[in-house]
């Protein structure tokens, strides 16, 4: 049981990596990104053809892809995605949607459906022993680690920086944050750039555990969102607890049963949905 | 005297609602304006036009010798334009002391920061910490004066300050005004509230249905002067 709960949480760490820059996008602006899964195996394959392009190097090349994303979230938010916020929801999430299909068959072109990972030269095979025969992969504790980073990091950002005063002062009320001379559209562009970095990061970490293929984005979305509304919108924290309840769900229903895995996950999620819909742990962000 | 901010003509609209028909208005450097009118007589619409949160054309607006009608807001609150809107419109999530600062993202120099909003409203001192709607009607008004007054604008525009306010709370806030003038900030106030707005200002302005029914020194008029302008009967 101990281990269960255990790789329960491992597996929280992916999935709060997973919803981190989902939960970041919707506090900052409102916005739901529905290709927030194709964006992370997009970081994975981006990492994949850096590894490719200059021979084995996993983690100079995931550093190097960072700054990249960074760029890149930054662009997207201020030439596209800015275009489509407002009252009405709809624009934001067709254009997403649209962007998953684009991304899934633009991957699908590039590197073929084969299933592929990062080689990381024998780390994701690497177990620690914790004594009374239990013990956990490393990589899987890296990830865990950097989970718990960037959520202690983000909210670091929002709740002591004037970076994070801003994004707080644009998600209250951006016509007044523009009147003391907050730039909106610049602010969520900053969001979404922060918002791509935790995207690759989760991509690169994804790709090193396991494999990633170009169709495998949507579940990854349903992870993600999952883990947002089970901790509730807004809180980092409650984002990571999501994750985590979502997690350690899906390994207890993976020991009873090889199929339930996944669908334990679901049902956890609807038992939330329909007893607590505001998630767990709400809060306006910070 | 040359205006340090003048509009002319000024026309605003609400979609397909006109909400301003070629107003005319004016102030002077150090001076108290007083702005009254009905509701829906456009005063909010002028300190949004003045503000760029409501579209105006370029030559209309004139700040300073600059042509500065429809200019986003942040551009004008950097050149010297801050306003106190409407409902105070605080920043929930932000604490008193947060919202303070975020008033003086806009970088000007001048006479006002933390330390002397505090020496004026020693109450936001002890509550800074706290969140900004957590404190009652009063003392919001004052972190959203605070707010607009960090930005050390030249002219601070105050969008009914009293509303929803008890009578003894207004007199509170409108005790400040003295302070916030001293080195001759010029100030332009909406209110609802005649005699208040009388007795505050030099100039008063009376709006009737988007355009100018009545303008002059405040002490020039009487009850029926202005009832007759205000109500247009």
């Amino acid at each position: 049981m101990l281990e269960t709960i255990l790789q329960g949480l491992l597996l929280g760490g992916l999935y709060t990596l997973f919803a981190l820059g989902q939960s970041l996008m919707f506090g900052v602006m409102r916005l739901t990104n529905t290709a927030q899964g194709d964006f992370i195996i997009l970081g994975a394959f981006a990492v994949i053809a850096g590894t490719a392009l200059v021979g084995q190097a996993p983690l100079p090349v995931t550093l190097a892809v960072l700054p990249v994303a960074f760029g890149f979230g930054y662009a997207l938010q201020r030439f596209v995605l800015n275009g489509t916020l407002g009252k009405d929801p709809l624009p934001s999430l067709v254009v997403t949607f649209g962007l998953s299909i684009v991304i899934q068959n633009l991957l699908l072109e590039l590197f073929s459906a084969d299933p592929r990972s990062i080689e990381t030269g024998g780390l994701d095979t690497r177990g620690l022993a914790l004594g009374g025969g239990v013990s956990v992969g490393v990589l899987p504790l890296i990830v865990l680690a950097a989970a718990l980073a960037a959520t202690a990091a983000l909210q670091w950002l929002f709740a002591r920086t004037a970076l994070g005063r801003s994004f707080r002062a644009v998600s209250d009320d951006s016509e007044i944050a523009q009147l003391m001379g907050l730039d909106a559209k610049k602010v969520y562009a900053l969001a979404t750039a922060i918002a791509f970095v935790l995207i690759a990061l989760a991509g690169a970490l994804q790709g090193m555990r396991t494999t990633v293929s170009p169709a495998d984005g949507p579940m990854l979305l349903l992870f993600a969102f999952e883990a947002v509304i089970i901790g509730g919108m807004g809180s980092f924290w409650g984002t990571l607890a999501g994750a985590m309840i979502l997690g350690i769900t899906q390994q207890i229903g993976f020991r009873l049963d090889p199929g339930w895995g996944i669908w334990a996950g679901h049902l956890v999620f609807l038992l939330v949905l329909l007893v607590r819909p505001q998630g767990l742990f709400p809060k306006t962000v910070g | 005297m040359t205006a340090l901010l003048s509009v002319h003509g000024l026309e605003a609209f609400y979609g397909d609602a006109q909400a301003l028909f070629g107003l005319d208005f004016s102030l002077s450097q150090g001076e108290v304006v007083a702005v009254i009118g009905a509701n829906g007589a456009g005063k909010s619409t002028l300190l949004k036009c003045l503000t760029g949160l409501v579209r105006a054309p370029r030559e209309a607006i004139r700040f300073g010798g600059e042509a500065i009608g429809g200019l986003p807001p942040g551009q004008i609150v950097r050149r010297g334009l801050a306003m106190v809107p409407e409902g105070r419109r605080l920043f929930p999530s932000l604490s008193v002391e947060e919202n303070l600062k975020i008033g003086g993202h806009a970088g000007r120099r001048g006479p006002w920061n933390l330390q002397r909003l505090y020496a004026l409203f020693p109450i936001l001192a002890e509550k800074r910490r706290s969140p900004a709607t957590a404190l009652s009607g009063g003392q919001q008004q004052m972190v959203a004066l605070g707010r607009a007054l960090m930005s050390n604008p030249q002219v601070l525009l105050c969008d009914e300050l009293s509303l929803g306010l008890a009578p003894v709370v207004i007199r509170e806030i409108y005790a400040a005004l003295p302070e916030i003038t001293r080195e001759g900030m010029t100030v332009a106030i909406v209110e609802q509230d005649v005699t208040v707005a009388q007795r505050v200002s030099h100039r008063v302005y009376c709006l009737q249905e988007g355009r100018v029914s009545l303008a002059g020194r405040s002490d020039a008029f009487t009850r029926e002067q202005i009832s007759q302008a205000y109500f247009g009967v």
